[in-house]
């Protein structure tokens, strides 16, 4: 029984090992080359930036589509051109729109993108605030309560008797 | 009563943006070309290596681009729209101007041969350049662009009789009109 246990387990790793190594195969299907350590960064800094339109979810470095592959390509021999960061984004944008970022700017047509969360986070807070404030005032036990005396009057009443209040 | 109301509104709010979200089409990703200029490409002719097809020389008319390869099957499923779209568009316009996206150029012109050639031109776009500038993320795409070079108009995805008749056709009339006019 430990046995199998251990064979299954190894299996498990065998096979985990060789998914990583699978992807990161993925991963690396036409790295472009640079002599430049600077310009090399630059490039694996981008690619990571710009999202892959055809699988969405993925970023250029990630995804094995063609299309993918031609923007990498365009990215590389853009970097290799000297265009600067700014200048290949720019590039991408006038092309493919806001949507290729994944990073989307700040401006009008994304501020409940940018600011919707922290303002539901403050509502979140200004409701949750409320709502405590509330239960303090239930709980306040100065207040009179016809009920409350009620079972004093009953406990009082118990005590006299002498037997257990319960 | 407002205990009710609130839990009542959140909710709508809720569902409202859910109902909207899912109503969206996730691969229409709103295009930066609208109403810039068309981008220019030369390229080969499918047709004839010898000869480039230039865009910059429709200006001044209407014309369509329809980016396509014979390795993508929705445009497979338009073709016959697409046959049925190119009938209808005036002499005068520009027509549809195939680009054929990294396709293997062979099998391309088989399979217009085959199954008849809705384009007035097709270039050859083997290495997505023209792709790229035109925004283009999959096929089929269709563009609509006007007598000034303008685009008008994106369709991501298989066109249908329904969208040609609704959207493309009244479209290309009223670009048309001061044209002719």
């Amino acid at each position: 029984m430990v046995r199998r246990r251990s064979g299954t387990g190894l299996c498990s790793l065998a096979l985990s090992i060789g998914l990583l190594l699978a992807t990161a195969a993925i991963a690396n299907v036409d790295p472009a080359r640079f002599e430049d350590p600077e310009r090399a960064a630059r490039y694996a800094v981008l690619i990571k930036e710009l999202r892959c339109l055809v699988c969405q979810n993925q970023n250029l470095a990630d995804s094995n589509a063609e299309l993918a592959q031609d923007l990498r390509h365009q990215v590389s021999s853009m970097i290799k051109d000297g265009k600067s960061d700014a200048q290949i984004v720019e590039f991408m944008v006038q092309r493919y729109g806001d949507f290729v970022l994944y990073r989307p700017p700040f401006k009008a047509k994304t501020l409940v993108l940018w600011l919707g969360p922290a303002l539901l986070l403050l509502v979140a807070i200004l409701v949750g605030w409320r709502a405590l404030q509330r239960g303090r005032v239930s709980a306040d036990l100065s207040a009179p309560d016809p009920g409350r005396e009620k079972a004093r009057r009953l406990l009082d009443a118990g005590d006299e008797k002498g037997g257990p209040p319960c | 009563m407002s205990r009710f109301l609130l839990p009542l509104g959140i909710f709508l709010v809720i569902a409202t943006f859910l109902a909207v979200g899912l109503g969206l089409n996730p691969r229409e990703i709103p295009s930066p070309l609208i109403d810039r200029p068309a981008p220019v490409f030369r390229l080969p002719d499918l047709h004839a290596a010898d000869r480039v097809v230039d865009v910059a020389e429709l200006k001044g008319r209407v014309w369509l681009l329809n980016v396509w390869g014979t390795w993508c099957p929705n445009c497979h499923l338009e073709h016959p729209v697409l046959m049925r779209l190119a009938s209808q568009l005036p002499d005068a316009s520009g027509g549809i101007v195939g680009l054929n996206w990294k396709d293997n150029s062979a099998e391309a012109r088989r399979l217009l041969m085959r199954t008849g050639n809705p384009y007035r031109q097709v270039a050859v776009d083997q290495a997505g350049h023209a792709a790229i500038d035109w925004g283009v993320y999959g096929a089929p795409e269709t563009f609509v662009v006007d007598a000034s070079g303008t685009v008008r108009y994106k369709f991501i995805g298989p066109l249908s009789d329904a969208i040609v008749a609704e959207e493309i056709m009244p479209l290309v009339s009223r670009l048309m009109a001061p044209v002719q006019g």
